[in-house]
Formats: C-alpha cells, structure tokens, sequence
C-alpha cells in the first residue's frame, strides 16, 4: 500500500491520532494509554497487517520521553512509525511482548538504559548492565563522573 | 553473576554457559535449566561487551560515528558503515558517484563472503570438526589481503564516508578480485564436499531448533536465520539501497525452518554473493570516487532511518538530528538481538549437546548484540 | 668416537665444555625451567570483541602460532598458562576476567591485545561502561597497540613474551628476588 493510501487508512481507524508523512515513513502520535488496542488492531486487520515489529527505542526530549515503534507488513510491504509520548517523572506504558515477540529483549534494553517501566512485562529486570547498578545511561540527565570521561 | 550449579525442586538444573565458554563465540552468558538433558528454559544475559556505543555516537560527529560501528559487527564492517553513510547521506541529499556506488557494493559482498566463512569455520568447530576452521581461514585470508591493499586495514575497515569512498580501489584490485573468484568457486564446491554432504553432519543439523514461519517474523528474526523459515526479509530485494536494484540474484529462501535449512541458506548465500561480485568486478565506471561535501556536516532536523542487510540480517541506524552536528539519539537496530530472542524458542526441548549446533549457526557476534 | 653437537635453533641456557666423549653442561636450574617454560605457553581463549577474530587468524594457517610453542588453545584457565585479552573489558566483564586470571595455575602471563585492552582504545572518552585498560584489574606483561593489531604484532608480542620469561624478569621472580633481598 502507498503512503497515502495507508495514511488515509489509519487516520479512519484512528480518528485522534496525528499522522504525518515522515522522511521514510507515515508517523502515527497516538496517546500511551492507546497503545495496545491501536497496536493489536495494526496487527489483525488483514489490509494493514503489521505482522513485524523491527525496532523499538525510546528517545529523551528532557521535558519527555517518546516510545517509537517500527512497523512492517511483510505480506504488503508497508511500514509504520507508532510514537507515544511518555511522562518523564514516572515513564509508564504497556508492554508489547504479547503481541510481538520481538519487543520483549528491547523493552528489558529500553528498561535499563531509559528507566521505563512496561506493565505487564514477564520479567523486566537490567539486561546489559548490572543489576546493581545505578541510574539509567541514555538520558540526557545521566552523569557518572567516575566511569565517564568527557572529552 | 550466577555462577553456582543449582538444582531447583522439580529435579531441573540450572547451568551456566558463559561468559567465557568455547561455543558462545564470545561473551554471552545463558542460564540454562536442564531437566535431565533436555532444555526446559533458556535466558540470555547481555552487556558483558556493552560499550555504550549508542551515548558515545551523541558526542561524535557524523563524520566520527561511522568508524563506531565498524567495531559493533566486526564480520561485516563494510556494510555496517554503509548503513551509516546511506542514513547521512539520504539526510543531506548527497548524490553519490557511480563508481563509489559500485565499490561500495564490491567490498560489500566481499564483506559478505567473508563473514560468512568465518561462520562456516567456527559452525564447524563447535561440531567438532576442526579443519573447516582452517580451510575457511586460507581462503579468507585472501579476502582480507585484498581488502588490506584497497582500505589499509584487515578487519575494521573505516572505509565508507558520508559521499563515497575514503580512497581509490588499488590498481590491483580488479585482477586480484577476479583471481579471488575463480580460486573460491573451486573452494565452495570442496567446502559442500567436507560439510554439507557429511552424514554426521546432516543427522546433527536436521530437525533442531524449529521456527515456524510465523513465529521467526514474531520474534524479528532476519536474515538467514528468518529465511531458512521462508520468510522473505532480504533488504537487498525489498527495500533496495545503493545499486542493488541493478544486479541480478535470487534472494535464498529455504522452507525446512530448521538449522540445516539456515545453513543452507548461508552456503547458498555465498554463490550469490559470487554472482553479485562477478557482474559487478568488469563494469566499474571511471570518474571521482567521493562526492563533494563539506568539511562539517549538520543534518537537518527530523529522524532518519536505514536498512541495509549485513551477513546477519537486518541492520537498522535510527538517527534523530536536532539540527547539530552531532546526532541527538543514535539507535543500532542489530541483527543478532532479535535473533538471540529466537534462541529460548529454538532449543526448548532439545537436549543440550544441540543447543551448540543451533547457536553456531545463529552466527551471533556479541558486540552487534550489545553494542 | 667423534660426538658431533648440532646446535640446536635455539641456544639452550648454559655453556658447554666439550671432554672426551661428550661435554659437561653448566646452567643454571632456573634459566633451564625459564627456557621450557617460554617454549610451551598455552593460551587461554578468550576473545570478546574484534581481536579475537585476528587472534584467530593468527592461530589459523597462514600465521599458525604453533610453531611458537602456542599450540593449545585451553578452553578452561586452569590448564592455560598465558591469556591473551583480546577486545574490550567493560564493567560487568572485569570480574569474571579478573577470576579467570586468578583460576590459571602460576607462573600466569597476560598479554593486551589491541587498543581496548591497553587504555580503552577509541572506547575511552563518554562511554560509561567501559574499563579504560585491561591493567586496571589483572597485571599485564605484554601491550599490543593496534585496532585490532595485524597477525604479525600478536606473533611479535608472543615473541616478546617468550623473552621476557627467558631473561628471568617476570613479575614473579622479581617480587621474590625483591623480597630475598628485603625489599
């Protein structure tokens, strides 16, 4: 399906959404709490499809996070950004393990280097660091004056 | 660290295997619990390599963030840089020359057989068989010395930049190439002879680490170890980048979804790689091999994301630019995490001597997973 | 009878006197344990990150390291006699390096290989999780600079390994010759 078309799909579907056509691909902002119920119809609705689940970060815009997730059909070759906006005093969202396997390394990733807490997840513990350690690396606030050297 | 053996009250045992251990091809460490032999479960525990590439690209700039990722997936470093020059490139509207497209794809595929001899070799080993390891060695130690005389190094190359190509091709380089390939394809035929065709071998590789279809698209399994399942994820084919629409070859896809089908799919890899490599090798086009660009680079604002297909799959760069000249977030989406994920769903149920055979042809190289 | 001694390749430590019907051997009994041990070092695998596929390559055909006395790569410390630290060490690495080297039976040497394990490498500015230098958990004889060092500088450091223990000056006879002396 073309950008458009599929813009157009998922605008009908989705009514509060805000879609825009990004450098590579259509960019959904939906709300957090919306997440799960947007993703499962993604994923069941036969002319979307959105059967793959090929990347999931977080970004730290400092007054915020954004979860972005990367969707692709592999039956119609179209692609996704799914963007949700997260409270950065207690980042909170549903897990997408349940309906894509993928998601359940990178949300225990997300979870050590962001802090962000996915309910539901079958075991969100540190994944590449150690369970002691403290603070999450990837935000922007993170300092750690005896590991980091700056240059 | 869990490093005591514990026995729980079902009569299961918890084992480590790893960090250090022979068969996880560096530093990866799985807690395995065996009922009996049979693996009841299986979790992967990452970051004994996290180097934090991913903090570290936010304070280079995005002519000093390429040479990162040629240490994140050391095997295929050509083409991890490729996937940052295309992101950067793509950003600043770069037209690339011809003939730096050309080369890019060359090393690329070189980049290719190479890794994937090195799997052969160490998939080998961990079976037992130790002279793979060495016949695989002779042969890619002459892709290196090719690659050597053309980029100056071995293993992390360096040699994409954002607008082409660090340097000219060697004068040597066609001919050796070509040398390179008529000496393979005698190789790969031996290689099949030693491997592929062996008994032992076959009855080991067959009928293990079972992925349906469905599920390996599920857990963002990608390359090889997606199209050994018929999945069809072949970034080359579906998305193609660089001058890959041009070229002629199949996209391999096998329908046995278990490791035997993977490694097929990885020999039959090698013969495209060679037909790729031999329609391009004679029709290099003269002119510049690096566009012009400036000195500094600042990326407009917005988020920029490419694909390419490395030796392992998949490899997605995620840039989200502020409109600085350095990168505001910097997100690798590798291949081996999604596929290691697969791992727990690959061996339940096997015993534990083919937790080895499975793992060796995942071809997981731990830096990519932790980068 | 005429005894004719072929000098072997490499000298052994000791002079000798030649006398009718062979020679008498001066040495002394530590030059000749130094002498054995140099030419049998057994390398402990471990490889975390790039170098390990040059050291590979160094113990594959083209290089081959065995003909150096470095032919049995151990899979376990307690039968290795030199590790070869070849890639990054990060936090969560650094204790399971520094009981791995506290598992190899004595005499021990370390060699860093390549940038990583000497300083950090180009993993040493705003990286968190990185250990700048190998040397900052287990003592390290011998450095390799590199990213990653070629086949050749890894024989080299061998090499250089194998001299140093020749020469008496490990780390260990110099700590006990220090604490003969009352140092």
């Amino acid at each position: 399906m073309e950008n458009e078309e599929l813009i157009a799909q998922v605008q009908t579907r989705f009514p509060e959404a805000s879609i825009v056509l990004g450098n590579d691909f259509p960019e959904v902002s939906i709300d957090s709490k919306q997440l799960l119920p947007v993703l499962q119809t993604l994923k069941t609705e036969p002319s979307l499809a959105f059967n793959f689940l090929f990347c999931e970060t977080c970004v730290d815009w400092k007054t915020h996070f954004t979860m972005v997730y990367h969707l692709e059909s592999t039956t119609h070759r179209h692609n996704l950004v799914i963007k949700a906006n997260l409270d950065r005093v207690q980042p909170e969202i549903e897990t997408a393990c349940h309906l894509y396997r993928a998601a359940e390394l990178h949300e225990r990733e997300i979870f050590d280097l962001f802090g962000i807490i996915f309910t539901n997840h079958p075991h969100l513990r540190r994944i590449l660091l150690t369970d002691d350690w403290v603070g999450y690396p990837l935000r922007k606030d993170y300092d750690d004056p005896i590991n980091m050297i700056k240059l | 660290m869990f490093e005591q053996v514990s026995a729980n009250n079902n009569g299961e045992l918890v084992i480590n295997v790893g960090p250090q251990h022979p068969a996880t091809h560096g530093v990866l460490h799985l807690l395995i619990t065996l009922h009996g032999e049979t693996v009841t479960k299986l979790e992967p525990n990452l970051g004994y390599i996290h180097r934090s590439i991913e903090k570290m690209c936010e304070s280079l700039s995005y002519r000093q963030f390429i040479y990162t990722t040629s240490r994140m997936d050391y095997l295929s470093s050509h083409i991890n840089n490729h996937a940052c020059a295309l992101g950067v490139e793509k950003a600043m509207q770069i037209e690339i020359p011809e003939r730096a497209e050309y080369i890019r794809v060359l090393m690329s595929e070189l980049t290719r057989l190479a890794s994937h001899q090195l799997w052969w070799g160490a998939m080998a080993m961990d079976l037992g068989a130790l002279s793979p390891f060495f016949y695989a060695f002779r042969e890619r130690e002459v892709i290196n010395d090719i690659m050597e005389e053309t980029c100056g190094a071995r293993l992390t190359m360096n040699y994409f930049v954002p607008g082409g190509v660090m340097y000219d091709i060697h004068p040597n380089f066609v001919k050796r190439v070509k040398d390179f390939i008529v000496l393979f394809k005698s190789k790969i035929a031996e290689y099949d002879e030693l491997v592929t065709g062996n008994v032992i071998f076959q009855n080991r590789m067959k009928n293990i680490g079972i992925i349906s279809k469905e599920d390996a698209i599920s857990y963002g399994c990608t390359g090889p170890t997606a199209r050994g399942s018929g999945v069809s994820c072949d970034v080359r084919k579906n998305y193609p980048y660089s001058i890959y629409k041009n070229v002629q070859f199949d996209e391999v896809l096998e329908y046995g979804c278990d490791a035997f089908s993977r490694y097929q799919v990885r020999i039959k890899e090698m013969y495209q790689s060679v037909r790729i490599i031999e329609q391009l090798i004679d029709q290099i086009p003269e002119g510049e091999f690096q566009a012009k660009t400036k000195a500094v680079i600042k990326l407009p604002k917005g988020e920029f994301y490419t694909r390419v297909e490395t030796a392992r799959g998949e490899l997605g760069v995620y840039i989200v630019s502020e409109g600085g000249t350095t990168p505001y977030r910097i997100k690798f989406r590798s291949p081996g995490f999604s596929n290691l994920s697969a791992l727990e769903h690959m061996v339940k149920g096997h015993k534990i001597g083919d937790l080895v055979a499975i793992m060796g042809v995942l071809d997981l190289v731990i830096p990519d997973i932790d980068r | 009878m005429d005894v004719k001694v072929t000098p072997p390749s490499e000298p052994f430590p000791g002079t000798v006197h030649p006398t009718d019907g062979g020679g008498i051997l001066l040495s002394t009994l530590d030059d000749v344990i130094n002498w054995a041990r140099s030419n049998s070092l057994w390398p402990l695998v471990f490889g975390t990150s790039c170098c390990a596929i040059e050291m590979m390559s160094t113990a594959a055909a083209k290089y081959d390291f065995s003909r150096f006395g470095f032919e049995v790569a151990r899979a376990t410390p307690r039968q290795a006699d030199v590790i070869i630290i070849a890639g990054t060490i990060v936090n969560k690495m650094a204790p399971v390096l520094k009981r791995l080297f506290d598992q190899m039976p004595d005499p021990k040497y370390v060699i860093a290989m390549g940038a990583c394990a000497t300083s950090g490498g180009p993993f040493f500015y705003n990286t968190y999780s990185v250990v700048k230098g190998a040397d900052h958990i287990i003592p390290v004889d011998v450095y390799v600079a590199g990213c990653p060092p070629r086949p050749e500088a890894l024989l080299h450091a061998l090499i250089t390994l194998q001299e140093k223990i020749k020469s008496g000056a490990t780390r260990d006879q110099i700590r006990i010759e220090m604490k003969d002396n009352g140092k």
